[in-house]
């Protein structure tokens, strides 16, 4: 689909956690959601807050073609998210989408693992579900503070092979992500996004074995649209927008 | 058929309606969103003699109704501008007008005069009043003396029409209005963003990276219009009204407080497409009230 403004209403909005909702969305004029890709990212008008101005980027989780529907993974962040982690289904929401650049996929690597954190197993689902219609299985490591910090686990057993870690031990292994024993293995590619420092902890990981490694960044942004300047990363090309250059980065291309 | 065709020096624009520099890009970014032809012009982002990389991240922090910023003026300098943006903007019918900055005055009047002589841009916006740099930018816009240097020698280096954008960072924002007029602008911009600073609590940190920023948003607009109106009535050049337009109404509030066009700015950021409606309410507004010209209703309130 072309970059546009679109209105879509909230077909379901499910608490997954006292800190997230899945909204799960479709567009009013019934625009079919084809081509949006693995990484890409909406910006949500936030109309029912007082204290909020500007829209609020959010990585697209799932697109479900049979029933047109485009799934966001929100987690209150401030009084923006949190207004629209109420959003009552029925309303409206308005988005702009899709933005930003795409995680790159081939079916060259075979052994290929997915990293998530807190709200950055969003994208994780679409790219997964994307490796999987490529004849690609991947592994996913999912890392969270505790047992029930982990959200969508069936969606991602449907995908590929599912590993836990969590910071207390009450679900998985024992640990932040890169302590994982899935890191024993090889693997021709890592995608992560997560927790700044937990990034850098896959980047330092991936450095060291000599794996392929993006991850997608999520620095502040205004505009989402490569106008206002303002989320941009200091790369080995300067400095750039996460919101048109990224939000996806090969480690390669950044100063970490 | 109401006209909205308005003139700022020798720049005809089809409507009142510009894009404010640095929230537009080079207007292509938003060609997915709305058709640019239709807008009276669009302020390309501030261009300056040598590419400059801008201030560290964080430059942005969400405020009430409007946000900090402290972007710095990253862009890739003029000749980039020339060589790889400049052909593209042709394609469209609106007008491109070049926002300019620099440090020294020479900077100035060197992009000016590489516009002039490789370029078919028929206007500047010369940025004295930006507060994110540390030298020039507003330094220039803050004093009679700095706005007159600056303005006499753009005016000597580049033939079109120059429109000299001001801070509002000053007791008296019309002096260095009539300082910019005596020295031969076509025209003045006001406002740029209010200078600001904002502190994370938690992290008893403040929020953007070079501790303050410049204001924008629909928190500003009061203080803009009224500036727009007493600028508008201290000089004879025509005034260019911006801060915090967020819709049709608001843009008619700078109009009648003596605007000749509007430029708009941090909305963009939250609708692609709010210009072209501003447009159409500003063309609906003369229809309603039965008003002929858009140019009859400049400066004018009731009193």
């Amino acid at each position: 689909m072309k970059k546009c403004i679109k209105d879509f209403k909230v077909v379901e909005n499910q608490r997954l956690h006292p800190l997230y909702s899945l909204l799960r969305l479709t567009p009013v004029d019934g625009t079919k959601l084809d081509g949006v890709k693995p990484g890409q990212f909406v910006q949500v008008a936030i109309d029912k807050s007082k204290n909020t101005y500007l829209r609020r980027p959010i990585s697209i989780n799932n697109v479900i073609e049979e029933t047109n529907e485009l799934w966001l993974l929100v987690r209150k962040a401030g009084d923006g998210t949190a207004s629209l982690m109420e959003t009552p289904e029925g309303e409206i929401v308005n988005l702009i989408l899709p933005l930003g650049n795409e995680f790159n996929v081939t079916d060259k690597n075979k052994r290929v693992l997915l990293i998530g954190g807190g709200v950055g197993v969003a994208p994780m689902l679409l790219l997964g579900k994307k490796l999987k219609s490529m004849g690609v299985t991947p592994d996913i490591l999912i890392g969270a503070r505790s047992k029930n910090d982990l959200l969508e686990l069936d969606a991602f057993r449907e995908i590929g092979n599912l590993h836990i870690s969590t910071d207390d031990g009450s679900a998985g292994e024992h640990g932040v992500v890169t302590m994982h024993s899935v890191f024993m293995s090889q693997w021709d590619k890592f995608y992560c996004c997560g927790p700044s420092p937990m990034m850098k902890a896959v980047a330092a990981k991936a450095r060291e074995t000599g794996t392929d490694c993006e991850v997608s960044l999520e620095n502040m942004m205004a505009c989402g649209l490569g106008a206002c300047l303002c989320c941009v990363e200091k790369t080995v090309k300067g400095n750039v927008c996460v919101c048109t250059e990224g939000p996806v980065f090969n480690i390669n291309d950044l100063t970490w | 058929m109401v006209n909205l065709e308005v003139s700022i020096g020798n720049l005809k624009l089809k409507n009142p309606v510009l894009t404010a520099s640095g929230t537009f890009g080079y207007g292509t970014e938003f060609s997915d969103f709305i058709d640019l032809d239709r807008l009276g012009g669009y302020i390309v982002k501030g261009t300056t003699l040598e590419p400059r990389q801008g201030n560290p991240y964080p430059r942005m922090v969400e405020t009430p109704s409007g946000m900090l910023n402290a972007v710095g003026l990253q862009n890739k300098g003029v000749d980039y501008f020339i060589e790889h943006i400049y052909p593209t903007l042709s394609a469209f019918k609106s007008v491109p007008v070049v926002n300019v900055s620099g440090a020294k005055v020479e900077d100035y009047v060197r992009v000016c005069e590489k516009l002039a002589a490789e370029t078919d841009i028929k206007a500047v916006e010369i940025n004295i009043s930006c507060p994110n740099v540390k030298q020039g930018g507003m330094a220039f816009g803050t004093t009679t003396h700095g706005a007159s240097q600056v303005t006499k020698a753009v005016r000597a280096a580049f033939p079109g029409t120059v429109i000299v954008k001001l801070s509002p960072n000053v007791t008296d924002i019309t002096e260095i209005a009539k300082a910019a007029e005596s020295e031969g602008a076509d025209a003045v911009s006001l406002i740029n963003t209010l200078m600001g600073m904002a502190i994370d609590v938690e992290k008893r940190k403040p929020c953007l990276s070079t501790i303050t920023g410049g204001l924008s948003g629909a928190a500003v607009r009061p203080v803009a219009v009224r500036m727009v109106w007493q600028t508008a009535k201290a000089v004879s050049i025509p005034v260019i009204g911006l801060g915090g337009i967020m819709n049709g109404r608001d843009a008619l509030e700078f109009i009648l407080a003596g605007a000749t066009a509007i430029e708009v700015g941090t909305a963009n950021f939250i609708d692609p497409a709010v210009t072209v409606k501003i447009v159409d309410y500003i063309s609906e507004y003369c229809q309603r009230h039965g008003v002929a010209d858009v140019n009859e209703l400049i400066g004018a309130i009731n009193r």
